[in-house]
Order: C-alpha cells, then structure tokens, then sequence
C-alpha cells in the first residue's frame, strides 16, 4: 500500500452519525434515543459509536460548543511576516504568551498564525501590543467579523 | 436566581463534553446539584441566545483522513461578502467560513475558508469550486498552507 493512502478507521454509519450530530443534538430527557431512532439505530449503538469515536480522536469533542467572545472572552486571529533568521526565536516569543492557544507557520509572506485568547477584550488588545514589543514586528489582527458557517460534512 | 452563575457551572460541568450516557442531562443535574429542567431551560437559552453555537460533535480533520488543509482566503467585495459567505459556508469542504479585516496595502484578502481533502488534487478542485461560486466576485485569491504546528494547546473554539 502506498504510504500516503490514509484509510480512515471509521464506516459509514460513523460518518452519517458524524454529520447528523454537527446539526445539532436535542435537549431532551433521552436524547441520544432521539438521534438514534432518526438515524434507525438503538441507542446503544449510538453510545457505543460516539465512544469510540471519541476514543480514537476521529471526533474531538462531543457537547456544547462555546462561543468564547458571547461569554464575555475574546478572540483573535493574528498574523506575523516574520524574517527566516528570526522565526525560531519569535517562534518562543510568541508562544511563551499563554494567550497564545494555537499557533502554525504557514507558506505566505505572512508566515506565522496564531490565535489568542483571553477572558477580555482588553486584555486581547494588550496582548497584541505586548507581542508587538517584544518581537519588534508588526502584530496583524484578524478578529472575525462574521461567521458563515462551522462544520465539516463527510461522504456516508 | 442568578443565571450567570448557573450559566458558568453548567460551561465548567460541559467543557470536557456531554456525558455519554443514556441521559446525559440527568447526570448533569445530579453532578451540579441543580434540577434538570433547569439546566434543559439554560442550555436552551444559551443556545438561543448564541452563547452554545450547537451541541455537537467536532470532528478531527485529520484523523478522518483529510491531511490536506488549506486555509483558502479571497478578496471580495465588502457590499456583498454576507450573501457570499453563506453560499461558500454551504459547500460540504468548508469547515470555517469566515469575515476578516483587510490590512491594505498587504493584506486585501477579507473572506476565509478552511478547506480540507485527502489529496492536493482534491484540495485544488475544491478551491476551484469556490472560485465558481464567488465567480466575477472573486478579486484575487490565495491559499496558506499550515507547514508547523508550532503550538497546540488543548483550547476549543471552533475558530
């Protein structure tokens, strides 16, 4: 088998019930019943399914999903042109600030991007002026302004 | 009663997820001590409000296959990116679709969409799909590859 084959480790029945739950997942007594009876399985199998799925990482997560900056958070994607010679050293910079949640270089002249998180929008603010200070580069801010859509549909 | 706080319990109860178990609000309302149509009535509210996008699964792009992950950005204009967006949104491939700021003069881009395949091949047809959809719309584009994870901490936001 050539080596950049990924065979994925789940079936179609794992995808439908995949797409089914980033729909949505009911408030009810007996939920997973609901979607299992949606679906033609029993609930069992649901549980059993989404476990697993869990276990193996092919779901991250599964429960409510948060929207940090409706909570009182705030929120931003920041991008940095960052010189070769220096990226591995604004490399530590940048990703000693606990703001920092994810971070990844990336092929354009704007070469490391990175998304920041704090409990106020203040506090954002002061961050992105402190990694400013501290790599002496220029801190693009790309806070979102809309959002379309969040999700991934697979082939069942 | 100060919903606030009931709000921040159920957040921290949830955070790791929804237990897996027949009912899962039940064990919810047994875990915080707090009735169960109550916290039924606050996730109801806090999804309506906006505050819970959905209660879902967030699948892991990679582990499902697809390796290949670009972040698709395009230059459209401001006047119509809204109608724009949903239509990019609804395309099976995008799994965030987003408004973003301009930084002219080096950074016109202002719409953003993470694309996923298996392949490179299938990663470029894919950006070809939205080029059609954005069609006289589409004012320059782009796609950055992630070439390093350079930090990863276990934070989710569906950003």
């Amino acid at each position: 088998m050539a080596k950049n084959v990924f065979e994925p480790a789940y079936d179609s029945i794992d995808a439908q019930l995949i797409n089914f739950l980033q729909e949505g997942f009911p408030i009810c007594e007996s939920p997973y019943q609901q979607v299992a009876t949606q679906l033609g399985l029993s609930e069992n199998e649901v549980l059993t399914r989404l476990q697993t799925l869990l276990d193996d990482g092919i779901i991250s997560r599964f429960g409510p999903l948060y929207h940090a900056e409706r909570m009182g958070g705030a929120l931003t994607l920041a991008a940095i042109k960052v010189p070769p010679e220096q990226f591995e050293q604004v490399t530590e910079i940048v990703n000693a600030f606990a703001q920092v949640a994810h971070n990844y270089a990336r092929n354009h002249e704007l070469n490391m991007w990175f998304v920041l998180a704090t409990e106020t929008q203040q506090a954002l603010e002061q961050t992105l002026v402190d990694i400013e200070l501290q790599t002496g580069l220029r801190v693009y801010n790309m806070p979102k302004l809309n959002e379309y859509f969040v999700g991934l549909k697979l082939e069942a | 009663m100060d919903f606030n706080d009931i709000d921040l319990r159920i957040m921290r109860a949830t955070q790791a997820g929804l237990p897996l178990v027949a009912e899962p609000y039940q064990q919810l309302s047994a875990q915080l001590n707090l009735p169960v149509d109550i916290i039924m009535a606050r996730l109801r509210e806090m999804q309506n409000s906006g505050v819970i996008r959905r209660i879902g699964a967030v699948p892991n792009h990679y582990r499902l296959g697809y390796v290949f992950n670009g972040m698709s950005v395009w230059n459209v204009p401001d006047a119509q990116i809204d109608a724009l967006g949903q239509q990019v949104g609804k395309l099976p491939f995008v799994s965030h679709c987003y408004h973003r700021p301009r930084h002219l003069p080096d950074w016109h881009y202002n719409l953003f969409a993470m694309v996923h395949g298996r392949t490179q091949d299938e990663v470029n047809v894919q950006i070809a799909q939205i080029a059609q959809v954005l069609g006289g719309n589409n004012l320059g584009n782009d796609v950055l590859y992630s070439t390093r994870i350079l930090k990863k901490t276990g934070f989710r936001s569906g950003l």
